[in-house]
């Protein structure tokens, strides 16, 4: 009996733990969204209301209709991390397959080269990049914020770890069928890997959608800038106007919410790999 | 050439096709071609933008680069490095970071565990609260670095509430003796979560015989979380310093956007890569950044390979 009441006593502490840790996480977006919604008067006044007195919309159509950049760099976002997720699930899986599966000379060494990339520190590529970026050409360009960043390494090696315990089976049996390796992958092999594949598809997306280093170095021309760039640029444009940086900041926030309120079982796994890798 | 030349050059020539025909037949071949024209997108990337970079940092590095016009680069040596040494702001960038270290790692890791610890015990709602505190972790820096600078604002939230419960308020983005605290305060509430899904993960692994079997011996749930969770749990903790290291030793978005770039007020939030950005954007200084950059490389190197010694038994196969 006392057991028991020890444990229900423990228990009701641990979550309040919970609880307040639960606040403390959610109350930074909660005043977040709350300034998006407030009137520069309001947010000016040092209330600690998190409704607003007078509930406005006009911070998002400002920056949607007056500010004539938002939607370019909302745009050019999406645009870079839809294609650069694209490219990686492609080659990623691509590259993994062929070093999980196929005998040729070079395996070893490619492989070997992949586990050595992934401990080369982006810092130290950066300057180098921008320079062959500029003599490419590729300085504020598309091609130059996607290109470089269409395969990644970690995920390379996953994929290969993947297909390595891909049931064999299902290959040989398209090899009875008559169908050569490269139809065998994109006919049997890549269609079966879709788990898989929305783990890293999730991963890329959120690392593109949020990289700000990259971007900074590549693009110094707004019309090219991504959102965290913009939203930087706002900073220093509306220093006291934190109304329209906050509803920027919620637009923002938004595509990688939805993404980990659908997929947030595919996040899991995700860091378990590259947790435990 | 004589026709008897001449023919047996066509006979050669025919037998090196055949030859050729044949290897090109095999199935080892055409099965290194398709692997080839797998690999080639990574190839021809992990090339072009990793290991061309990287031989070309090191290139710069040992040179004085002037890109204004057509780009030329002179050779000095080792004077980029020795410049290092002396540079009072790689010093202060330095001391900043070790400063960041020695506080976020402990403290992240810690708050890490103690959410992990508790969701782990069966507790109801278990799910919900793990998807509200990996909140955070989904966000961009830039967003949470925004959201956190209007908190921090002088009329802020965070002043708000202390000055209501009678607690001092300070200037979190504008005196140089808090504003480097407040980014750590900002990064451990970001960083923990994401380390607390890797203990999670970790705390299923253990088995739960461990704890049946000492609940028997009627040990304490506080002895059993410092002799069984504790203990085994220490490659993950290693693992989690590890990365959180290399995380804070890469720290730059956060002090960029909180400081406009400057890494003020008066140096307290520049970082290592902070500066080196300065130095190639605002001083075009690109060789000294270079070299700058490659003696962090070598030092978050060196840390992941430590990690990777120790990881060893369960990577690769």
């Amino acid at each position: 009996m006392n057991y028991i009441r020890k444990s229900f006593n423990l228990k009701i502490i641990l979550y309040i733990i919970l609880c307040l840790y639960a606040i403390v996480t959610v109350i930074p977006f909660l005043w977040a969204l709350s300034a998006s919604f407030k009137s520069l008067a309001e947010i000016s006044a040092t209330g600690l209301n998190f409704i607003p007195h007078s509930f406005t919309l006009d911070n998002y159509k400002e920056i949607f209709f007056k500010e004539p950049l938002f939607g370019r760099w909302l745009l050019n976002s999406i645009v870079v991390a839809i294609f650069v997720t694209g490219f990686n699930i492609l080659f990623n899986s691509m590259a993994g397959y062929a070093l999980a599966r196929m005998r040729f000379p070079g395996n070893k060494f490619w492989f070997l080269i992949i586990l050595a990339v992934l401990m080369i520190p982006g810092q130290i590529t950066l300057i180098p990049n921008f320079l062959i970026l500029k003599s490419l050409g590729w300085l504020n360009s598309y091609q130059g914020l996607i290109i470089p960043n269409v395969v990644n390494a970690t995920f390379i090696f996953m994929m290969r770890q993947f297909f390595l315990n891909f049931p064999k089976e299902l290959e040989e049996a398209a090899a009875l069928d008559g169908l050569n390796s490269r139809e065998t992958f994109w006919q049997v092999v890549l269609p079966l890997a879709k788990p898989a594949l929305a783990a890293q598809a999730i991963f890329i997306f959120m690392a593109s959608w949020n990289n700000f280093l990259t971007p900074l170095v590549i693009s110094f021309d707004e019309e090219l800038f991504t959102l965290p760039l913009g939203l930087n640029k706002f900073k220093g444009q509306y220093i006291t106007y934190w109304n329209y940086i906050m509803a920027a900041s919620m637009v923002f926030t938004l595509p990688p919410l939805a993404i980990y309120a659908f997929f947030n079982r595919y996040f899991i796994r995700g860091i378990t790999f590259t947790g435990s890798k | 050439m004589d026709a008897e030349q001449y023919k047996w050059l066509l006979n050669g020539r025919e037998y090196l096709c055949s030859i050729a025909k044949q290897f090109l037949q095999r199935r080892d071949v055409r099965e290194a071609g398709s692997a080839y024209y797998f690999m080639m997108p990574a190839i021809l990337v992990i090339g072009t933008f990793l290991i061309l970079p990287l031989g070309y940092a090191i290139f710069l590095a040992f040179h004085r680069v002037q890109i204004l016009g057509e780009i030329s680069y002179e050779f000095t040596g080792f004077r980029n490095f020795l410049r290092i040494a002396r540079d009072d702001r790689v010093w202060i960038a330095l001391k900043n970071t070790v400063e960041y270290v020695a506080i976020v790692v402990p403290a992240q890791t810690i708050l890490a565990l103690s959410l992990a610890v508790i969701l782990n015990s069966q507790i109801r709602g278990k799910n919900w609260f793990r998807v509200i505190f990996f909140l955070p972790t989904v966000t961009s820096s830039a967003v949470l670095t925004l959201i956190f600078m209007w908190i921090y604002n002088s009329n802020g939230l965070l002043n708000g509430i202390l000055s209501r419960i009678g607690l001092p308020t300070y200037n979190w983005i504008g005196d140089p003796a808090v504003a480097l605290k407040s980014i750590m305060l900002m990064n451990i509430w970001s960083t923990a979560p994401f380390f607390m899904v890797v203990y999670l993960a970790a705390l299923q692994d253990i088995p739960v015989s461990l704890y049946e079997a000492a609940t028997i011996d009627g040990i304490s749930k506080w002895k059993q979380f410092t002799h069984i969770t504790l203990p085994l749990l220490k490659p993950v903790t290693f693992f989690i310093a590890v990365m959180g290291t290399i995380g804070t030793f890469q720290l730059f978005d956060q002090s960029y956007i909180f400081s406009s770039g400057s890494g003020g007020p008066n140096n307290s939030t520049l970082t290592v890569v902070l500066l080196i950005y300065q130095y190639v954007f605002k001083s075009l200084d690109l060789g000294y950044a270079a070299a700058l950059a490659l003696m962090l490389a070598i030092a978050i190197t060196i840390f992941t390979l430590i990690q990777r010694q120790l990881f060893q038994t369960n990577s690769l196969d």
